[in-house]
């Protein structure tokens, strides 16, 4: 029998894959297939029926009615399939790789069981126009599912109803809004503070509910001095949108300090934990003192992601803050559940329903599995294959982790490679697509880049120590590369399906083409 | 027993509050003396060297005659180790360079020197990078990364670098033509490099010029001026081409380097010099000073716009002043605090603390400013 281990490490280091991506050369699917071809023969439609419906069309006005047809592709069932699993291959997925390079957006494991149950018909078959006596138990799971949350965070209601993480910050701002408002100080109160290293969802969220914002900028220990929110409050604030532990993975410990102060000046605070992973039983929006938080039911609670929907960015208040919240909540009167819509100062409606119910399911199923103990002990391994995997970075010549030098972080890191880039001209983004030749994907950070030349990873509690030290082995190695031969690094990559792509038109919308109309008119010049 | 050597030019600066945007040749010195102007190189060394003082028995000042140097040593309670001798009351660049090699096989710690672009293109031209140096700020442009931020960071680094707590790193000697920056053109030139002490905090980083893929962060800063801008309200806009975009944004003809204001949209004063604009303080009671940051450095008075002076500002008031900056340039400060060195410490010492820095539209850093 072989030694595998043999095999897979040199010198107690892993061997690195010989990876090669697929490259199926796959037009877009409005381009194959031919008129004619079809996926699914729908039956004729019975006479009997025909005669009980009549014309479907009578009473819809004319300038309703389309005339053509919709410009569909016309292709089989296997070549769909086919085309799909083709763009899969070229894809490197969450489930292809060791997935730590998307720091900031937790990409553990989703338990493949969770995805069974949200198949099941009991749940596929619902409608959310249903009576509701007649969904009890997917509202069961709904309430269920938000005692969780409140035990988790401490606050008192929460609403599934916000589709995402965004979606949830503006549903906060909509609120803070809302209680200003109630209060007859909305005029004066317009400006909500945040930080530089809080999600920038939060600045943009709150810009679009009408508030200025201003951020705060981190001293060298990685977070704002008081001092700062000081200079920042004024009876202007309307109140504090903030991500803790922040983007760098570093706790601001005087967290307490920030929401008395805002509180003190009539502000609200709300609590950013889209990414709750380090922190899950061990601190709460509570006794942070938050009257507001979020939880991404695709980040922390594994639902998982879904290429930007449908999720649920759940969103909890205080007491004080309960009248409101969007409607309906889903309540229990001892008997049976019901959507509830006498919310009386109500902000009404961030998304039609009330939350993606497939996505409370697998949460709450992922709850039910790991129980209390289990949550603590997610935010416990998160934290330690963070450390582990820091310490085997910084071990990385040209690697180095700006603020709170020497200190450990909570459940992710934004490095620095700004002396790498000094010294051999390699850019951060031109090591992750290297590393990418390796089978494993690198992000960088969000804009504008704060730390220089930056890269942040989060390794979660699902990945073992031997995966964490076969990418910190890929990183090394291709950092290595960029000393002994730059152009190597930056003429990468030499394994994936397509090379480099000029992303500059990503900023002109002139040149989008996100359907195929518009693909057609701008990219064929073709007239619609 | 350290040695250093100090030289003044005594000129450098002369052009700054006057408006003129810099001190090269005779004809513009005479005119800034015409306008008021009053040199400062000196009392800046002066300002330096007294951070020095706790060495004074271990410390040797090699410096040239009179107000290239002596006078400030001896001003700032030293006794100085006068070298050389100037052959006419008008220094010139000459004299800079004579004094340079004299100062070469003194077997100097570090040679101080006090000036602007010009002088770092003069010390550079006679001596090359041999002898570790330190600018301390005194000229108008200061393009050049050679000199510390202020005199008296100027002095702590000094002081660093003698008890061997900093290391040193060549950095750029630049300068723009005068000529063509009293046109609106801004061209630096790169002349060489200089061996400076660094520690990061004391060192001014050279300029950055601004991407031109920041125009719509502008705009966005343009759309919140205009949104507080009041009827009735002097509007004094800052040198820079920032400040310039934002102003042709909101309609108003600006030039690149001198500073303007205006009043309900119209030009009230072009390239005016501190005596023009007290005088506009004057008549008017409702007047905001917008400028922006150096890129790379982030000074945001003292530098470039010494026309705003202390009188202006302490006029003006700091809850009138709105500094503006693209986040990006921000961010280029790597953290570093934006600093004031309007050549009154007072003023200066007002103007610190953490201020509201407008990055865009509805948009704010509270950002802190040092001294």
């Amino acid at each position: 029998m072989n030694n595998i281990t043999a095999e897979r490490y040199t010198d107690g280091k892993p061997n690195l894959r010989r990876f090669h991506q697929a490259c199926w050369d796959e037009p877009i699917i409005f381009e194959l297939g031919q008129p004619g071809q079809r996926g699914i023969l729908v039956p004729e439609v019975e006479e009997g029926i025909k005669s009980q419906v009549g014309d479907p069309f009578k009473g819809i006005s004319d300038s309703l009615l389309r005339k053509d047809p919709p410009e569909l592709p016309e292709i089989s069932q296997p070549a769909v399939l086919r085309h799909y699993v083709h763009i899969s291959q070229e894809t490197l997925g969450v489930d292809c790789n060791i997935d730590v390079g998307q720091g900031t957006c937790t990409m553990k494991y989703s338990p493949k069981i969770n995805d069974q149950l949200a198949r099941m018909t009991e749940l596929t078959e619902l409608h959310p126009l249903q009576d509701e006596t007649t969904v009890q138990g997917i509202l069961e799971i709904f309430w269920r599912f938000e005692q969780i949350l409140k035990e988790i965070s401490g606050l008192d209601r929460f609403t599934m109803q916000p589709g995402a993480g965004s979606a949830a910050i503006y549903t906060n701002a909509s609120i803070i809004r809302a209680y200003h408002a109630s209060m007859g100080e909305l005029d004066r109160r317009d400006e909500i503070i945040t930080t530089i290293f809080s999600h920038p969802s939060d600045a943009a969220c709150a810009k679009v509910a009408g508030f200025k914002v201003i951020t705060l900028y981190p001293n060298e220990d990685g977070y704002p001095d008081i001092e700062a929110l000081k200079a920042a409050i004024s009876d202007r604030t309307a109140g504090l949108l903030i991500t803790n532990p922040e983007d760098t993975g570093i706790y601001n410990p005087k967290i307490t300090e920030f929401t008395r102060l805002v509180h003190a000046a009539g502000g609200l605070c709300s609590y950013d934990q889209a990414n709750a992973n380090g922190i899950l039983g061990i601190t709460r929006a509570r006794e942070a003192g938050f009257d507001l938080c979020h939880f991404n039911l695709h980040k922390t609670f594994s639902t998982p992601h879904g290429c930007g929907g449908p999720a649920v960015g759940a969103t909890g208040v205080t007491k004080e803050l309960i009248p409101f919240l969007p409607v309906p909540l889903v309540d229990f009167d001892g008997e049976k559940y019901y959507l509830n819509y006498d919310i009386p100062n109500s902000i009404g409606k961030i998304r039609p329903f009330y939350g993606v119910a497939p996505a409370v399911l697998k949460a709450y199923a992922w709850v039910m599995a790991l129980g209390a103990e289990g949550l603590r002990e997610v935010a416990e391994i998160a934290v330690l294959n963070n450390n582990y995997l820091l310490k085997k970075i910084l071990a990385i010549r040209g690697a180095s982790a700006p603020y709170a030098k020497g200190k450990r972080r909570i459940e992710q890191v934004r490095y620095s490679w700004e002396k790498l880039y000094e010294e051999t001209g390699v850019h951060s983004d031109e090591l992750g697509i290297r590393a990418a030749d390796f089978g494993v994907h690198y992000w960088t950070s969000h804009h504008p880049y704060v730390v220089p030349e930056p890269c942040t990873l989060e390794p979660t509690e699902s990945y073992s120590k031997e995966e964490l030290d076969e990418y910190a082995a890929i990183i090394e190695n291709v950092a290595n590369e960029a000393y002994a031969d730059p152009e190597l690094v930056k003429n990468a990559p030499y394994n994936s399906t397509v090379h480099t792509i000029d992303h500059y038109p990503l900023d002109d919308p002139q040149q989008w083409c996100i359907t195929w109309r518009a693909y057609k008119r701008k990219a064929q010049q073709i007239p619609a | 027993m350290k040695r250093i050597g100090l030289i003044v030019n005594p000129i450098a600066g002369l052009g700054g509050r006057v408006g003129l945007k810099g001190s090269d040749g005779l004809e513009i010195q005479q005119r800034a003396f015409e306008l008021g102007a009053r040199p400062h190189a000196s009392d800046r060394a002066t300002e330096a060297l007294k951070c020095l003082l706790s060495m004074k028995s271990d410390l040797d000042i090699l410096t040239c005659p009179g107000n290239m140097g002596e006078i400030a040593v001896r001003q700032a309670g030293f006794l100085p180790n006068v070298v050389g001798n100037i052959l006419s009351d008008h220094t010139t660049a000459e004299d800079t360079k004579r004094a340079v090699k004299e100062f070469l096989n003194k077997d100097l710690s570090l040679l101080l020197f006090t000036g602007g672009d010009g002088t770092a293109r003069d010390i550079y031209a006679a001596g090359g990078s041999e002898i570790p140096t330190l600018g301390i700020p005194a000229g108008v442009k200061i393009y050049s990364a050679v000199y510390a931020i202020h005199p008296r960071a100027a002095g702590e680094l000094v002081m660093a670098y003698l008890r061997e707590e900093a290391v040193l790193n060549l950095a750029e000697v630049m300068d723009v033509d005068e000529e063509e920056f009293r046109k609106g053109r801004v061209s630096s030139k790169l002349y060489g490099f200089l061996k400076v002490p660094y520690l990061q905090r004391f060192v001014q980083g050279a300029k950055a010029a601004s991407p031109k893929s920041l125009f719509s962060a502008l705009e966005g800063i343009a759309k919140n001026l205009f949104e507080r801008m009041s009827p009735g309200t002097i509007y004094i806009f800052g040198p820079g081409s920032s400040t310039q975009l934002i102003a042709k944004y909101l309609g108003m003809k600006k030039n690149l380097l001198g500073v303007d204001a205006y009043l309900d949209g119209r030009l009230i004063a072009s390239d005016a010099n501190e005596s023009t604009l007290l005088g506009l303080l004057l008549n008017n009671p409702a007047v905001e000073i917008i400028v922006t940051l150096i890129g790379g450095q982030g000074c945001i008075f003292g530098r470039g716009n010494q026309q705003i002076s202390p009188q202006v500002i302490s006029k003006v008031g700091k809850k009138n002043i709105l500094v503006v900056s693209t986040p990006e340039k921000l961010n280029a400060l790597k953290g570093h605090p934006l600093w004031v060195d309007t050549g009154d410490y007072e003023v200066d010492k007002i103007l610190c603390g953490y201020i509201p820095i407008i990055t865009g539209y509805k948009e704010y850093v509270m950002y802190k400013v040092t001294a």
